[in-house]
């Protein structure tokens, strides 16, 4: 292997990557963008809301205050009222799930409509069935406060957001930009000189992984800067699980970078990877009480063992000992998609 | 002497076609060898399998008398037909990158002087005329000091001023002694820059030799032209062969003398008269039937 072809071949991805303004700017813009706005719809918090209608109504928004509905249905936390002419109307919306509960304001007996197939239209049945019951009816229980700080939404959604660009950023900007360049000939090219396949995957992907803990850094300072982010185990814990992390995924890229010439075959090829792999991999919303096979699946994701990491270390104060199993399977699997990734390269097909 | 590229019945099948078809042929160093033939015919296929870029179903290929090691991609220059290069870099960059890959290496400033690289060093690689760009290419095909170089069609697309000089360039680095194997689908290109040409149609070499040889070998003879209007209508008892083509009347002879003396007798006016001798596209013609562009 030569030194000095590799860091050529490094030097020119890295002038490309800086110099493509549009691309460069994207990858710090687009986490950003996405936790900023985050943040601003939740407020910091994580709550589901649930929509219930209400009718007669001359308009869509309505009053709380003025509503003849049960007092303590009114005070509940995370319900949203909307108004509706008539019953029709709202029959229609709640039908086409744009509403979970249906009510007809007025004295007792109340009346309301809810669909069977409807998961939040039975919890606020549920909630609603709790307003009527008067307060010394109320079963006996004591309510105990969660000890130290809790964990606001957007702590839990930002490493999640920050490993989902990564994904992204390493998939693509490995397996489709190599493709492309198999595609336009600039491979074949490279392979009429004395640089080695092995001299520019290794290139490629020392070149990626530099970005991706670049704009990590550049990221997660500017991120942190506005919302102040709590971290209670260490940042260079959390360093090195995203350091392994971006290497076991632009191993992947490099598998998917290692053969064909069709960018449209590429791209459905990396959609097919990463959609699942960003929905299974507990980026937006936690897998807890999904079926055991779909947790099973998730695991063979390296998103999935970076964010469990991730996470531990952040949330948990976990140090690299207690994320062992994780940086284990997150270095094994780097090690089988480079060996693949180098066994199948080819220049030109 | 020994050939510094020696080429023994090469086969390049894809699946039931086959694109190369038994071609050998040898090259003395110093020698520009071109490969003529119109599109299909093989030439880019057959280039490629002895640049190493694919590999031949069947077939020897010897490159200073042994097979291809890997010290063949440090000792010879390629230049593709079409070709696109790393991205957001400059023709400087470009060229640096591309030496860094060797061990043996031009001087840059040579290169730039040679090639006319100057005035477009320091803009990006693709935001530059073609003309720049198949010069830039060539620089890019020279950084290691090749001893034996490879232009795949490299005056396509070119403007006719652009092409003399790409011309004129390849002329300069023949003379440096270096060989050259060119393939092109423009006989004046072949007649112009080649020592040696082998005629290629449907994957197999009809015809080999130096430009004039092929010429004297397959297509005898001159062509006198002469407007319609001068000859018509054609004089009863003309003693020579006569064919319209468009608005003239061509006739082929072996002896220009006595034509033109049959003309005069005949009271031919001849201020407008053309006497064309034959090319490489005539021994295309004559041993295919089919111009070189069809």
């Amino acid at each position: 292997m030569s030194f000095k072809r590799l860091w050529a071949i490094l030097k020119a991805r890295n002038l490309e990557f800086f110099r493509d303004r549009s691309a460069f700017g994207w990858n710090f813009l687009f986490p950003f963008l996405l936790v900023a706005g985050f943040a601003i719809i939740f407020g910091g918090k994580t709550y589901t809301e649930y929509k219930v209608g209400v009718f007669p109504s001359a308009s869509e928004q309505v009053s709380i205050e003025r509503l003849n509905i049960p007092q303590r249905f009114k005070e509940m936390n995370y319900l949203k009222f909307l108004g509706f002419p008539d019953a029709a109307q709202g029959l229609e919306k709640l039908k086409h799930h744009r509403i979970d509960f249906l009510l007809q304001t007025g004295n007792e007996p109340h009346q309301y409509w809810v669909s069977d197939s409807s998961p939040k239209g039975y919890v606020v049945e549920q909630m609603f069935k709790a307003s009527l019951i008067p307060p010394e009816g109320e079963p006996n229980a004591e309510k105990k406060e969660i000890q130290g700080l809790a964990i606001r939404y957007i702590d839990w959604l930002f490493p999640g957001i920050l490993a989902m660009n990564m994904m992204f950023s390493a998939l693509w900007g490995v397996g489709y930009v190599v493709v492309r360049y198999r595609k336009n000939g600039v491979l074949k090219r490279l392979k009429v000189t004395p640089l080695t396949a092995f001299e520019y995957i290794t290139a490629q992907a020392i070149s990626r992984i530099f970005l991706l803990m670049f704009t990590l850094v550049i990221v997660w300072t500017g991120c942190d800067l506005i919302f102040s982010f709590r971290v209670q185990g260490s940042y260079i814990d959390l360093f090195v699980i995203f350091f392994l992390g971006s290497l076991s995924l632009t191993a992947l890229g490099l598998v998917l970078a290692s053969r064909g010439t069709s960018e449209e075959f590429t791209t459905g090829i990396l959609n097919f990877i990463s959609w699942p792999m960003m929905f299974l991999s507990e980026v937006w919303f936690s897998l807890e009480g999904a079926p055991g096979w779909v947790k099973s699946f998730a695991k063979i994701f390296p998103l999935t063992h970076m964010l469990t990491a991730a996470r531990k270390i952040m949330h948990d104060a976990a140090g690299l000992i207690d994320v062992g199993p994780q940086i284990m399977i997150l270095s094994l699997m780097t090690l089988a998609f480079l060996t693949l990734g180098a066994a199948l390269f080819s220049w030109n097909k | 002497m020994q050939p510094i590229l020696e080429v023994k019945n090469l086969v390049k099948k894809y699946k039931q076609v086959v694109a190369v078809d038994g071609v050998s042929f040898a090259l003395a160093p110093g020698v520009c060898f071109g490969l003529l033939g119109p599109n299909g015919a093989g030439k880019t296929t057959t280039i490629e399998v002895v640049e190493d870029v694919i590999p031949p179903t069947a077939g020897e290929i010897f490159y200073k008398g042994a097979a291809r090691t890997s010290s063949f991609r440090e000792e010879v220059g390629i230049q593709f037909q079409s070709t696109a290069l790393l991205n957001f870099m400059t023709v400087r960059e470009t060229l640096e990158t591309f030496q860094s890959f060797f061990n043996t290496t031009a001087a840059l400033d040579e290169l730039v002087k040679l090639c006319q690289l100057a005035e477009f060093l320091n803009q990006y690689n693709d935001r530059i005329s073609g003309g720049q760009r198949q010069r830039f290419l060539l620089a890019l095909a020279l950084i290691n000091r090749p001893e034996l170089l490879f232009l795949d069609e490299p005056s396509t697309g070119l403007d006719p001023q652009a092409r003399r000089n790409l011309w004129d360039l390849i002329r300069k680095i023949k003379a440096e002694g270096k060989t050259i194997i060119l393939t092109t689908h423009y006989m004046e290109e072949a007649q112009y820059l080649c020592d040696e040409v082998a005629i290629m149609d449907y994957g197999r070499i009809i015809a080999q030799g130096s430009p004039d040889a092929l010429i004297r070998r397959y297509s005898r003879g001159k062509t006198v032209v002469i407007p319609v209007d001068r000859l018509a209508p054609i004089p009863e008892g003309f003693p020579l062969p006569v064919r319209m083509v468009k608005d003239n009347v061509e006739i082929k002879t072996d002896d220009v003398n006595q034509c033109l003396e049959q003309l005069i007798n005949h009271g031919v006016e001849l201020s407008d008269i053309t006497v064309r001798s034959p090319n490489l596209e005539t021994v295309f013609l004559n041993l295919t039937g089919r111009k070189l562009r069809e």
